[in-house]
């Protein structure tokens, strides 16, 4: 099908879209990178009533490094990242991610912005966001706020963000030298939407497990921290048996459904296989 | 009320112009304002690829961006991809390996492939699967079309690079 009819404004700074939000008064849609937003418009499931197009802000596109927090501009297309050497070697897991969003296509001009205020169930970049305890920065009319990774996923499709938000940056805590990290999916085809994905983020000093952080795609109405889980890596070690444990405490953790493509018990039985891979995995000696 | 908006763009190395409603996709306008019609269209909403081009020296699905967002830009199609008489090697490798039948997907196919052989010239066989994989195929079932892009990343390595239409700068930057 074809989108119905809107109004669109393509403005060249933050400023002037947030003026235009406003204007519209909760009746126009943001576009970021469209994979997701244009596919709903082509179904006519959106029909807002103007676009404010961001990709021709050119200030929301960026990679820097602060300190020891990685900014990415929300405008970053995630092939950019994909290819930019500071998320290879500062993020990897973000890096490793990447490679499970979507296709080069899609990539080409999805942006990390867009897939994180589209908050997809089954998105691996919110999933990142929570394995890495980042935050968005969210600018609107009452000023610019911050949002913790852990206060901004509510449900499926749904963020804390308020309608007249735009995120400008998103910003991740680089991750340790000597931490392991692991994304596990099981998608039909790689690059499809995620069934289950689990990634892991691990520090360890000799056998103790001095910080575990765990997250979901997939698997729920929003991407969660695996809190149990991470709490019996930290206490127990990176035992086999505290493992173990840790992939049955993820498994009873989550909330899936039943769809097409899977049931929820098939879904939380991955969820604890793709654990216990993801830890193995982080914990193997870098190759 | 949807005002018309005028669209200034290069196609192949060719400066166009056309007049749209905002709501127009780019793949409609490339066929029916610029009669471009070797991008295909199959799914309209981002699934099988076939309308994939080259916007701004990437690849991208065509159904999934709006004619007004190519205003200044530079986009590549299948109609590109030959120089005169001389097919481009991915071309001649999808003729030599046998991997189209219909011809549907195929647009799609190739410019899907170039983007992926200008970011991995020495693809693994999974490597080439995983890179067009975004690209739906209901006839050959993929074996010759993988074949094809080996060979033809083969030729492109030892090859001069086939001169294309391309922006300049290729380089893998955010919006517009």
């Amino acid at each position: 099908m074809k989108p119905a009819k809107f109004e669109y404004h393509a403005p060249a700074s933050v400023g002037e879209a947030l003026a235009i939000l406003e204007r519209y008064d909760g009746e126009a849609r943001i576009l970021a990178g469209g994979q997701s937003l244009v596919p709903m418009m082509n179904f006519r499931l959106a029909q807002p009533r103007a676009i404010v197009d961001l990709n021709r802000i050119a200030e929301l596109a960026f990679i820097e490094e602060e300190g020891e927090v990685v900014r990415i501009g929300s405008m970053t297309r995630q092939r950019r990242l994909e290819f930019a050497p500071q998320i290879a070697a500062k993020l990897p897991l973000l890096h490793e991610a990447l490679r499970w969003v979507g296709h080069l296509p899609t990539r080409s001009r999805g942006t990390i912005g867009g897939s994180i205020a589209h908050a997809d169930p089954s998105a691996e970049i919110p999933m990142v966001l929570q394995a890495l305890e980042g935050e968005i920065v969210a600018r609107g009319p009452q000023g610019e706020r911050r949002i913790a990774a852990q206060d901004l996923f509510h449900a499926a499709l749904t963020t804390s963000l308020a309608p007249l938000e735009i995120i400008t940056e998103v910003r991740f805590p680089a991750m340790s030298p000597q931490a392991g990290h692991a994304v596990e999916e099981f998608a039909r085809r790689k690059g499809d939407f995620a069934i289950a994905a689990v990634a892991v983020m691990l520090v360890s000093d000799g056998e103790r497990c001095t910080k575990a952080r765990l997250s979901t795609a997939g698997v729920g109405p929003a991407s969660i921290r695996l809190r149990d889980a991470e709490a019996v890596l930290e206490q127990q070690g990176l035992g086999e048996a505290a493992i173990a444990e840790a992939a049955d405490k993820a498994a009873a953790q989550v909330d899936p459904i039943s769809d097409l493509n899977g049931s929820a018990e098939y879904r939380r039985h991955l969820t604890g296989v793709l654990t216990q891979r993801a830890i193995l995995k982080a914990i193997a000696p870098a190759t | 009320m949807s005002e018309i908006r005028e669209i200034r763009l290069t196609v192949n190395g060719k400066s166009y112009q056309g007049r749209c409603e905002p709501r127009k996709l780019l793949v409609d306008f490339v066929r029916e304002d610029l009669g471009l019609t070797g991008t295909h269209i199959g799914c309209e909403h981002g699934i099988c690829g076939a309308c994939t081009i080259l916007f701004n020296g990437e690849a991208a699905r065509s159904c999934l961006m709006f004619a007004v967002q190519a205003e200044g830009a530079e986009l590549l199609t299948v109609e590109g991809l030959a120089k005169g008489d001389e097919w481009h090697p991915l071309q001649q490798a999808f003729h030599e390996h046998h991997a189209l039948q219909c011809g549907y997907c195929t647009p799609g196919m190739l410019i899907a492939a170039l983007d992926f052989l200008a970011t991995n010239p020495s693809p693994t066989e999974d490597e080439i699967r995983e890179g067009i994989s975004s690209v739906l195929c209901r006839c050959t079932g993929y074996v010759n079309i993988v074949k094809a892009v080996a060979a033809a990343a083969e030729v492109m390595r030892g090859a001069a690079p086939h001169p294309l239409p391309l922006p300049a700068s290729g380089e893998r930057e955010g919006p517009a």
